[in-house]
C-alpha cells in the first residue's frame, strides 16, 4: 500500500492507533491492521468500518481493538486472544472457530455467530440470527461462553459439543417475540444453553432435553450477567429474577446405536 | 430363530503342523482363534474372520490357511449372498451397516478401459535414463501472464500466488490421526519429506510428532473444525477445506467417543471420550459465496501465505461445482471419486453415491478450460488410484496431481480387510491400541511408502519417455494420448477421448 495512503489513514490518539477504514477494501484494511500491530500497536481503533470482512482473523495475542461501524463477516475468525469491542453490529460468523479472546458487540449479530468456537467469550447486546453457536466446543480449561441480550433464531446450538450459551431475551422482536427459534440444540452432545424464559418442549431438536438449574448454574449465570451488565448497563440482580430454562444433551453419544457390523451382530 | 448365516471365510489349520503355540490367538484382533487350555481343544470362530491374513503370516509353522467359505446360499443372480447377508444383519440389529475402504460394487472402472499412446518411428520416444524427465508439479493459482523486469538482469515483476512444489505428482491423501495410528501418519510424513511431496492430516489435527514434517503436510478444515486453530493453520504447507469425501458423499462422519483417547483428544482439541461429530455440511457454508468466505477467512488468517484447496466428492454436477469453487478463490479443487477409501462409512453411501473419478477429472478440466480459468486453480484427483498407470491416465484426463490413500496403506501392510472402523486393524494401521500399533514400525513404513512413490515416479518417467514427452506438464489434459477400449460413444464423449483405432 502506498505510504501516503497509509499516512492519511493512520493516526494516533493517546495509546490507540486509529485507522480510518472508510471506503477501504477488507484486504487493505486487514493488511494495515497487521502492519501497525507488527510495528508495536497494542490498542487499535478502527473508525468508519462498513462491513469489511475478516477483521482480526487468526490474530494471536492480547490486543485490544475497538470497531466503530458494522464489522463484516467472520470477525475474529480463528482468533486467539484479542479483545474486540464493536460499537455497531456484527455480520455472519463473528467469532467463528475462535480459540481465545473476547468480542463485545453493542448492536446485533446476524447468523452463525460463535460457530464452532472453542474458547473465549462473545457478548451481544441485541439479537442474533440463525445457526448461532453451532458446534461450539470446549477443551480442557477452555469453555467458550456466548451471551445474547436479545433473542436468537432457529438452530441455536445445533451439534453443540461444549461451551455455554445464554440468551437473556431482554429485548424482543415484534415479529417473533419468542426468546429462541425452532430446532433448538439438535444433535447437542456437550455444553449447555440457558434461556431466560420458559419454552415449549417442541422447540427442542433431536438429542436435547431440559434440566433443572443447580446452584452452580445460578452462580455461573450471575457472573456472566454481571459481566454483560458491565458492558451494556442494566441490573444483574433484576435480570436474574426471571425464570431460566436449561437445555442439555440427552446423551454425550447421540449416534451410538445407529450403526451395525455383521460380524459384531453375531453373524 | 436359527441364525442361518454362513461365514465368509473358513480358517483351516493343519493339525500336523500346529504346535499349539497360541500365537494365532494373540495375533487375531477379532477373536477367531480360541483355545480351551483345560480341555486342550481348539475352537475357530470362522464367522468372525475377515481374511486379513495376519494369523496365517505370523504362524511360526505356517499351519494356517484362510479360505473362502465353501458354504454359501443357493446361487441367485439377484439375491446374491451379500444381499441376503445384509438383510439378515439388519433384521437382527435394526441399524445402518458400517464398513470401510472403497466402493465394492462392480461398476465400470474407466481406468481399465483407457490405454496410453506410445511413440513409434515418426516421433521417437525418449530414454529417461539419457534425458532429464520433469515430474515437478506446482499446485496453486498460476498468473494470467508473467511480467519481467529486464532493466538490470531479469526479475519477476508479477506477484505469484503461493504454490506447493511437488517433485512427483503424487501425494498421500488425508487420513486422520484417530482413523489411523501416529505410526502410519509418521511413515507417510517421512516418505513425503524424503520424496519431496505432501501428505494430508485429515480432520484429526496435527500430532506433535508430525511437527518436524509440517512443511510437507497439508492441514484440513472439515465441518467439525476439530483442531482448527491459528497455529495449526499457520504450521502446515497448505490448507484443505473438506466439503465431501468420495466414500461417503453428502454425509458427515463421527469418531465414536470410545476412540477419543487422551492423545486423540489433545490433537483434536476435544474432551476425552466425547463423540467427535462432523456434521454433513459446514454450517457456515450453505452456498458458493459462503465457501468463498471461508476460503478468504483462512487466507486472511494465514496472511495469504498458504494455498487453500477445497475437496469435494465427485458427484453429478461436479463440473459447475468445481468451477464455483475455483471462482470462489480456491487454489486447487480436490476431486474424490466414488472408489475413494474411508476408515468408516455406511455401506449404502459408500457403494451407491458419487461418480467415478475418471469422468469427474475430464468434465472439470473441460469446463475450467471452456471458461478460460483452468490456470486459476489446480485439479487434484483421488479415489481409487492404484498404480502409476492410473496416475498417468488421471493426469492425461486433466489432473495436476493425485492423492493416494488406500494404495499408501497397502504399502504399509494393509490387506484391505475393510475393518478399519473397528479400530482393531490387524496390521497396526487403523488402530490406536498400543499392542496393535506396535505391528507397524514407522521406519520401515517410511521406507516402504517412499519406495512406492519412487517406483511409481520411475514408471511415470518411463511412461513419459514412451509417449515422447519430457515433462509431466505436457501430459496434463493431453487426452489425445489416451484411447478408449470397450467404452460407449457417450462415455468417450464425456471423457473427451477417442476410441482405440481412431
Ligand atoms: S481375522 Fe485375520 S487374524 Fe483373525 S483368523 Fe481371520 S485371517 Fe486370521
Ligand atoms: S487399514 Fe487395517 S483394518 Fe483397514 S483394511 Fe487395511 S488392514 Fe484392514
Amino acid at each position: 500500500m502506498a505510504a501516503t495512503l497509509e499516512k492519511a489513514r493512520v493516526s494516533r490518539e493517546g495509546e490507540f492507533v486509529v485507522i480510518d477504514a472508510k471506503g477501504m477494501h477488507y484486504r487493505e484494511l486487514n493488511e494495515l491492521i497487521v502492519r501497525v500491530i507488527e510495528e508495536g500497536a497494542k490498542k487499535l481503533k478502527l473508525i468508519n468500518v462498513n462491513g469489511q470482512r475478516f477483521i482480526a482473523d487468526g490474530l494471536r495475542g492480547e490486543y485490544y481493538i475497538e470497531i466503530y461501524g458494522v464489522a463484516g463477516d467472520d470477525l475474529a475468525a480463528f482468533a486467539n486472544g484479542p479483545t474486540i469491542v464493536v460499537y455497531g453490529d456484527v455480520q455472519d460468523g463473528a467469532g467463528n472457530t475462535m480459540n481465545a479472546g473476547k468480542i463485545v458487540v453493542h448492536g446485533n449479530g446476524t447468523d452463525i455467530i460463535g460457530h464452532s468456537m472453542r474458547g473465549g467469550k462473545i457478548f451481544v447486546r441485541g439479537h442474533v440470527g440463525y445457526r448461532v453457536g453451532i458446534h461450539m466446543k470446549e477443551y480442557r480449561e477452555q469453555v467458550p461462553v456466548l451471551v445474547v441480550g436479545g433473542t436468537a433464531g432457529d438452530f441455536l446450538g445445533e451439534y453443540m459439543a461444549g461451551g455455554r450459551i445464554i440468551i437473556l431475551g431482554l429485548e424482543r422482536l415484534e415479529t417473533y417475540p419468542e426468546i429462541v427459534g425452532d430446532w433448538l440444540a439438535t444433535g447437542i452432545h456437550g455444553g449447555a444453553i440457558y434461556l431466560r424464559d420458559t419454552i415449549e418442549e417442541d422447540k427442542l431438536g433431536y438429542g436435547a432435553k431440559f434440566e433443572e438449574l443447580t446452584d452452580e448454574d445460578y452462580a455461573f449465570l450471575r457472573r456472566e450477567i454481571e459481566e454483560f451488565c458491565s458492558y451494556f448497563g442494566g441490573n444483574a440482580e433484576e435480570i436474574m429474577k426471571a425464570k431460566f430454562t436449561k437445555v442439555v444433551p440427552l446423551s454425550h453419544r447421540p449416534f451410538a446405536a445407529m450403526y451395525s457390523d455383521s460380524k459384531e451382530a453375531g453373524h | 430363530m436359527v441364525r442361518n448365516f454362513p461365514p465368509d471365510f473358513v480358517v483351516r489349520v493343519d493339525k500336523e503342523a500346529c504346535i499349539n503355540c497360541l500365537r494365532c490367538v494373540r495375533e487375531c484382533p477379532f477373536g477367531v482363534h480360541e483355545y480351551d487350555k483345560e480341555k486342550k481343544k481348539w475352537k475357530r470362530h470362522h464367522e468372525k474372520c475377515v481374511a486379513c491374513l495376519r494369523c496365517a503370516y505370523m504362524c511360526p509353522t505356517q499351519a494356517i490357511s484362510i479360505e473362502r467359505s465353501p458354504m454359501e446360499y443357493s446361487p441367485h443372480p439377484v439375491w446374491t449372498n451379500r444381499v441376503r447377508k445384509d438383510i439378515k444383519t439388519q433384521a437382527e440389529t435394526g441399524s445402518v451397516i458400517l464398513t470401510a475402504m472403497g466402493n465394492e460394487l462392480p461398476y465400470l472402472n474407466y481406468f481399465d478401459h483407457l490405454v496410453l499412446d506410445a511413440c513409434q518411428v515418426t516421433n521417437p520416444s525418449i530414454d529417461p535414463l539419457r534425458e532429464p524427465m520433469e515430474l515437478r508439479t506446482y499446485l496453486g493459482r498460476k498468473p494470467e501472464k508473467v511480467d519481467l523486469d529486464e532493466y538490470d538482469g531479469v526479475e519477476l515483476k508479477t506477484k505469484i500466488a503461493p504454490n506447493l512444489k511437488l517433485e512427483t505428482p503424487i501425494m498421500f491423501a488425508h487420513m486422520s490421526y484417530g482413523s489411523i495410528s501416529i505410526e502410519a501418519q509418521l511413515s507417510m510424513a517421512r516418505a513425503a519429506k524424503e520424496v519431496g511431496t505432501y501428505m494430508g492430516t485429515g480432520e484429526g489435527g496435527m500430532h506433535r510428532d508430525l511437527y518436524p514434517y509440517a512443511d510437507h503436510i497439508i492441514t484440513q478444515v472439515a465441518s467439525g473444525r476439530f483442531a482448527v486453530h491459528e497455529e495449526y493453520l499457520k504450521r502446515g504447507a497448505a490448507i484443505e477445506i473438506k466439503i465431501g469425501q468420495g466414500a461417503k458423499p453428502g454425509i458427515g462422519g463421527h469418531l465414536p467417543g470410545t476412540k477419543v483417547t487422551a492423545e486423540i483428544s489433545e490433537t483434536r482439541m476435544i474432551p476425552e471420550g466425547s463423540d467427535a461429530i462432523s456434521p454433513a455440511p459446514h454450517h457456515d457454508i450453505y452456498s458458493i459465496e459462503d465457501l468463498s468466505r471461508l476460503i478468504y477467512a483462512l487466507k486472511e488468517a494465514t496472511r495469504y501465505k498458504k494455498p487453500v484447496f477445497v475437496k469435494i466428492a465427485a458427484v453429478h454436477n461436479v463440473a459447475p461445482i468445481a468451477v464455483g469453487i475455483i471462482r470462489a478463490g480456491a487454489d486447487a479443487v480436490v476431486l474424490d471419486g466414488f472408489r475413494g477409501g474411508t476408515g468408516a462409512a455406511p455401506q449404502v453411501h459408500r457403494d451407491h453415491h458419487g461418480i467415478p473419478i475418471e469422468v469427474a477429472i475430464a468434465s472439470v478440466d473441460q469446463r475450467l478450460r471452456e471458461e478460460g480459468i483452468r490456470h486459476w486453480g489446480s485439479i487434484i484427483a483421488s479415489g481409487g488410484i492404484r498404480s502409476s498407470a492410473d496416475v498417468a491416465k488421471a493426469i492425461a484426463l486433466g489432473a495436476d496431481a493425485v492423492y493416494i490413500g488406500t494404495a499408501a496403506l497397502i504399502a504399509l501392510g494393509c490387506t484391505v480387510c475393510k475393518k478399519c472402523y473397528t479400530g482393531k486393524c490387524p496390521w497396526g494401521i487403523a488402530t490406536q491400541v498400543p499392542e496393535l500399533r506396535k505391528r507397524l514400525n514407522p521406519d520401515e513404513g517410511a521406507r516402504r511408502a517412499a519406495n512406492l512413490l519412487k517406483a511409481w515416479s520411475h514408471e511415470l518417467k518411463e511412461i513419459l519417455g514412451a509417449l515422447g514427452l519430457n515433462s509431466i506438464e505436457s501430459l496434463r489434459g493431453n487426452r489425445d494420448r489416451l484411447r478408449g477400449v470397450g467404452l460407449s460413444d457417450v462415455d468417450l464423449e464425456v471423457l473427451g477421448v477417442k476410441p482405440a483405432g481412431r
